[in-house]
């Protein structure tokens, strides 16, 4: 191992842990609020396809991005729908989500596939990106990379630290209470699944724009999935997203550069480390129940309808 | 203007007619999108809906594309029943094929009753070993089953990957990354001359009736059931979690492994990448839309087969994207959630004079 391939692997781990740290974000404070959301993958897509196609029509992927983020919530809206108002179970909505967006996706893409856009724009700060070293690791990236790193602290100040956030968890921890003191916890609820679905499109476009510019269907690859079981790896805390999307970033990437790094392995198992890491962290976490009971939201995943 | 109001009991009526309702919203959403993509929404219609299953070759295909969803839909749906959440069955029913086809690479050159039975049993334990994980993580280290087993799809997937790069991949194929192609003894014997329907049916229907004895005659099915309907009560009663959570993955592990099996021992007659076919995912629709009930699977993995051969009849007459048939199951699924409402709940008309209204704190006496 050295250092010319050490770089390389370590820029590009940014870029691999930047959907992750945007999909889950959004998916830890629904959870906050107490709605399990199984349909982040489906959300990622259509984020992706919807995205990607607003860009090549309009050349300008700051559109893209928009876009990217208003059909995903269009698509968190439909599941908002059925388990808000129409109070239908939570994890098989969330299922019927992820499977209709992969379905969507790869039908609204089906004519987009092996097209190119430009990626996204890296960023130039004078002086900085040009240092050996630290230029090519820190200062080099696309605005969205240094806007999900920052979008951490301020989504766990919000959270912590504001009215707002105290009413967020409150409905997640006890909606009844919430609601008997007059907090409309079926609309805030509404609010943060669309948020959850906004950042999850916009992880999904980060995926067709940035990462690999071009539409391929289901080019998540279970990204979803892994940004779920990051939200319970950071035991509903926003900086452990940031800890584990980069340690799952650089274990995706490793990949790409095992055979840089001599790992004389079949390409196959090289691929199959996130998944198995997401199993070996999950088995971590949920090994102590007292961990899982003390940090989940108390009613995630459970409905709440108000007696008028 | 009409309410929603509680019905006193769950609608056993709603219970049956919700899938039917759901079919037919889909079937309303899918002329419009036909019109939508510059056809004649009921020549469309009759191409995706009609069409396929005319003629006898379609109505084996029919049968032939439901297996797996039947021998999937039903493992999972029996888990569903007690909120065991496997929805993994794609890589089990991947693994359940490696297995197979391990066995029937090894013996290639054996004439032999023996070697699909073999196989049969390679596939089952296949998939019940690759179920088994997220059943000890879930039992054991209290791990998102969930999770655990959707993760465990794509390892599969790559696992497969690797069989047809490396060691299993057929040495005369050009460099394809596939297998050599089965022996005629590793073979399902087609059911009808001339259509492509295999045993395989045969067995799915089997394995129908035993889970329709299991859930409905068996102490077992019994405690799963009360388990995930009145988890509390089936505390109570010393119904353990664990027990439920082994038996659900073992039997959707085993289906979904057979399912494997019927595909590389049927159609596929190889091993190849491409085996998996989305049908564990698929199944996750059929359980549902089949109401978790043995004999409901069965007829819902006929309508999504129908999906599956419509897509591709739409295809071929009238150069629809095929792509249509994932957006139909989504929607599907959706429907029948947003349908089932009315299983507990039921429009009222409002009423709107006021005198009614002050008239009601009077009527409570009664």
């Amino acid at each position: 191992m050295n250092v010319e391939h050490l770089i390389p692997f370590l820029a590009s781990t940014a870029g691999a842990a930047t959907p992750l740290i945007l999909a889950a974000l959004g998916e830890l404070v629904t959870e906050r609020s107490g709605v399990l959301n199984l349909g982040v993958e489906g959300m990622m897509l259509v984020g992706a396809v919807c995205g990607f196609i607003a860009t090549l029509a309009s050349g300008s992927a700051s559109f893209g991005l928009l876009v990217a983020a208003l059909a995903a919530m269009a698509a968190s809206m439909i599941f908002a729908f059925l388990v808000l108002t129409l109070q239908t179970n939570q994890v098989a909505t969330g299922l019927a989500l992820t499977l209709f967006g992969v379905g969507l996706s790869a039908f609204v893409g089906r004519d987009f596939a092996g097209q190119t856009v430009p990626p996204l724009e890296h960023l130039h700060f004078p002086v900085l990106s040009d240092l050996p070293f630290l230029g090519p690791l820190l200062f080099r990236f696309d605005a969205l990379v240094y806007a999900s790193v920052l979008a951490v602290p301020l989504v766990g100040y919000i959270l912590t630290k504001t009215r707002l956030g105290l009413v967020i968890r409150a409905i997640g921890e006890a909606p009844a209470s919430a609601h008997a003191i007059g907090y409309p916890v079926i609309a805030l609820r509404y609010a943060m699944v669309l948020f959850g679905g906004a950042l999850a499109g916009i992880a999904g476009a980060y995926l067709s724009l940035g990462l690999t510019p071009m539409w391929v269907e289901g080019m998540t690859a279970g990204r979803g999935w892994i940004a779920l079981a990051l939200v319970v790896f950071a035991t509903w805390k926003p900086r452990g997203v940031l800890l584990g999307a980069y340690l799952f970033g650089g274990v995706t990437v490793l990949q790409f550069h095992g055979q840089g790094f001599g790992l004389a392995i079949p390409s196959q198992f090289l691929s199959m480390l996130p998944y198995l890491a997401t199993i070996v962290v999950l088995v971590l976490i949920c090994r102590d129940p007292r961990t899982i009971l003390l940090n989940k939201p108390m009613s995630l995943g459970q409905n709440f309808k108000a007696d008028s | 203007m009409l309410r929603l109001e509680a019905r006193p009991e769950p609608s056993r009526a709603m219970m049956v007619a919700s899938p039917l309702i759901a079919a037919a919203a889909m079937l309303v959403t899918g002329s419009i999108l036909f019109r939508f993509l510059g056809q004649e929404p009921l020549h469309a219609f009759y191409v995706y809906f009609v069409l396929p299953v005319t003629s006898a070759y379609g109505l084996g295909e029919l049968l032939l594309k439901a297996t797996p969803l039947v021998l999937c839909g039903v493992g999972l749906a029996l888990g569903f029943r007690a909120s065991v959440w496997n929805i993994g069955a794609d890589g089990q029913l991947t693994m359940g094929a490696v297995a197979a086809g391990c066995v029937a690479l090894y013996f290639q050159d054996v004439e032999s009753h023996w070697v699909l039975p073999l196989m049969l049993l390679a596939g089952a334990l296949g998939g019940m070993l690759w179920a088994a994980i997220p059943a000890l993580l879930r039992t054991r280290f209290n791990t998102s089953e969930i999770l655990v087993s959707l993760m465990l799809v794509y390892v599969a997937y790559l696992f497969l990957s690797y069989t047809v790069h490396g060691p299993l991949r057929d040495p005369d194929g050009y460099n394809f990354p596939q297998s050599k192609m089965f022996s005629d003894s590793a073979l399902l014997p087609l059911l009808f001359e001339g259509l492509r329907v295999n045993l395989a049916f045969v067995l799915a229907l089997v394995l129908v009736a035993g889970a329709w004895f299991f859930c409905s005659r068996s102490f077992a099915g019994y405690r799963m059931q009360v388990s995930g309907m009145a988890p509390a009560a089936a505390a109570y009663a010393g119904f353990g979690e664990t027990r439920n959570v082994w038996l659900a993955f073992m039997i959707s592990g085993a289906t979904a492994g057979l399912a494997g099996v019927g595909e590389v021992a049927g159609p596929i007659g190889q091993l190849q990448p491409a085996i998996p076919g989305g049908y564990g995912f698929a199944a996750i629709i059929v359980a549902y839309v089949g109401r978790l009930h043995p004999l409901g699977v069965l007829l819902a993995a006929l309508l999504m087969s129908l999906l599956y051969i419509g897509g591709e009849s739409a295809q071929m007459e009238l150069q629809l994207p095929s792509a249509i048939t994932g957006l139909f199951q989504g929607l599907l699924l959706f429907y029948l959630l947003a349908a089932d409402l009315f299983i507990h709940y039921r429009f009222k008309p409002r009423l709107r004079e006021a005198p009614v209204a002050a008239a009601k704190p009077a009527e409570e006496g009664v």
